[in-house]
């Protein structure tokens, strides 16, 4: 999947300045980035949520970026929500059949989400609001995994969760990667990001300003890239801000 | 004795009331759309069945299977179009609309059918009756429209809760934004639970053309009672709105028992009073 020169606003404020990105199939790439960095804006912008005002999203090749959410996860682009977002009065299970609806063939269906997380089967005709947030986030990506998505959007996984909790999600990762699943991820918590993905690439204010392998960056980079101090000095010449 | 006939009439009653709020409760919870023009478009409903049954003289089991399919095609039409874009702006503004369909409807009414007042002729349906002793008496009528509007409410709550377009509505109706990402075309659901309501709708105003006698300026006292047997049941339920149409009815009926002016009074006391001493209704729904 790739993202060309992608701007979005949001009334008055211009949440994301020509970012591109691509990854390839079977990869996972991770967007990091502050509060308000437009991290979240990305990924629901490639989902159809915010129509962009300028720049092209391509799936395989084919533009996307005038599709409706609906088709574009017929097409294979399925977001799994920051903050979850279950739907409480449907249960566990209705949930998930939900999210087949406009499924792609392909090896994913409810048993093989059960078989993902184990637990859900004996808690399937629970309503979600009986499930913790660990196991809701599990719900939600199972619920995007029964549409067989060819690219899966994993928005915030680790927000309000335990980090023991957020590593079994992440643990999780190379399995949806072997089954073909590639995967762009948006993380606050840049330890997470990093240690699963095969490339990074930071937002700041809108603009990428950071990008490479993990194992390539060093800790300073991240940090200068994370917080915008080594922007003002690579753009040379601009007065630091001195308030 | 006659306050047992009064009873029982009430509860039949309710069920008129049960199967006219049921589409009502329905558009509120999944498109959170306050319909104004509820009554109306039964009123509407039953002036299209009021030639096929007068001039044509089909029975009226025929015009209801025409009239109903047709209405449930307006109301996703209607839904796509009308409902949606003002959705798209905002509540108030589908509030003002819906206010605005049921002006069109009234006067589009008035003017092409004048104010006289009509009532769908069933035959000798209309006065049979089920003697059950010298005083209480059973209207073949109203068993009928009683079944019907339970046969409804079951179809309705097994269509939401046991079939995948049912389970879609459900999603919608709790997170718009969130069904839309995993693969529903939200608009075509809030079409299809329009469709539903508009069937019902359809149904109820056929029921109430047989009942009693309707003109073009009816609609809005009868969207009242459709609020108050939904508000008594509490917002959402379905059983709930079918328990608050029998209050209601039984409340009218008993009212009436008392005074023949006082029916429709003591209808409206005890919805105030439901709404002072248990706001969320007799049987609130598990979830909100």
């Amino acid at each position: 999947m790739e993202v060309r020169d992608l701007t979005v606003r949001h009334g008055q404020l211009q949440a994301l300045t020509a970012v591109s990105l691509r990854v390839d199939a079977g990869e996972t790439l991770a967007i990091i980035g502050a509060n308000g960095a437009g991290k979240s804006t990305l990924l629901r912008t490639i989902a159809g949520l915010h129509a962009p005002a300028a720049g092209a999203i391509l799936l395989e090749g084919r533009e996307v970026t005038g599709l409706a959410p609906h088709r574009r996860v017929a097409a294979g682009i399925v977001l799994v929500p920051e903050g979850r977002r279950m739907f409480p009065s449907l249960t566990v299970e209705e949930n998930l059949l939900v999210g087949a609806h406009r499924a792609r063939s392909g090896g994913w269906g409810l048993a093989r989400v059960l078989e993902l997380f184990p637990w859900m089967a004996e808690r399937r005709r629970q309503l979600t609001a009986q499930l913790s947030g660990g196991e809701q986030q599990a719900v939600a990506i199972g619920r995007a995994l029964m549409a067989n998505p060819r690219v899966l959007l994993l928005d915030e996984v680790s927000l309000g969760l335990a980090p023991a909790v957020v590593r079994r999600l992440y643990d999780l990762l190379p399995e949806l990667l072997r089954a073909g699943v590639t995967v762009l991820l948006v993380e606050q918590d840049v330890g997470h990001a990093l240690r699963v993905a095969d490339r990074a690439q930071c937002l700041l204010e809108g603009r990428t300003t950071l990008e490479g392998r993990p194992a390539d960056l060093t800790a300073a980079q991240v940090e200068a890239a994370y917080f915008g101090l080594a922007a003002h000095t690579a753009a040379g010449g601009e007065e630091p801000w001195s308030g | 004795m006659v306050w047992v006939n009064a009873l029982v009439q009430g509860l039949l009653l309710g069920g008129l009331y049960a199967l006219f709020a049921c589409g009502l409760s329905l558009m509120f919870g999944v498109m959170r759309v306050v319909n104004l023009a509820h009554g109306d478009l039964a009123v509407l409903a039953a002036y299209l069945a009021l030639p096929l049954i007068a001039v044509l003289h089909l029975p009226v089991l025929v015009a209801a299977l025409l009239v109903t399919p047709a209405f449930a095609l307006i109301g996703y039409g209607v839904q796509r179009t009308v409902i949606q874009r003002s959705l798209d702006v905002g509540p108030l503004t589908t509030l003002l609309v819906m206010f605005g369909l049921a002006i069109v409807i009234q006067n589009g009414l008035l003017q092409a059918l004048s104010a006289n007042s009509r009532s769908l002729d069933v035959g000798t349906l209309a006065s049979a009756s089920f003697r059950v002793n010298g005083q209480v008496s059973v209207g073949y009528l109203s068993m009928l429209i009683f079944a019907v509007a339970i046969v409804v409410l079951l179809a309705l709550q097994a269509l939401l809760s046991l079939t995948a377009v049912g389970r879609r509505i459900r999603a919608a109706a709790d997170d718009q934004e969130a069904a839309s990402i995993v693969g529903t075309d939200t608009r075509h659901v809030f079409g299809i639970a329009a469709a539903l309501a508009f069937g019902t709708i359809a149904l109820a105003g056929l029921a109430f053309g047989m009942y009693s006698s309707f003109d073009p300026s009816i609609g809005p006292q009868r969207l009242i009672f459709a609020f108050e047997a939904v508000v008594i049941g509490g917002l959402g339920s379905l059983w709930g709105t079918l328990a608050g149409g029998m209050v209601l009815g039984v409340a009218q009926t008993l009212g009436a028992q008392v005074d023949p002016s006082f029916g429709v009074l003591a209808g409206h006391l005890v919805f105030l009073a439901v709404l002072a001493f248990r706001p969320s209704g007799l049987i609130p729904a598990r979830v909100t």
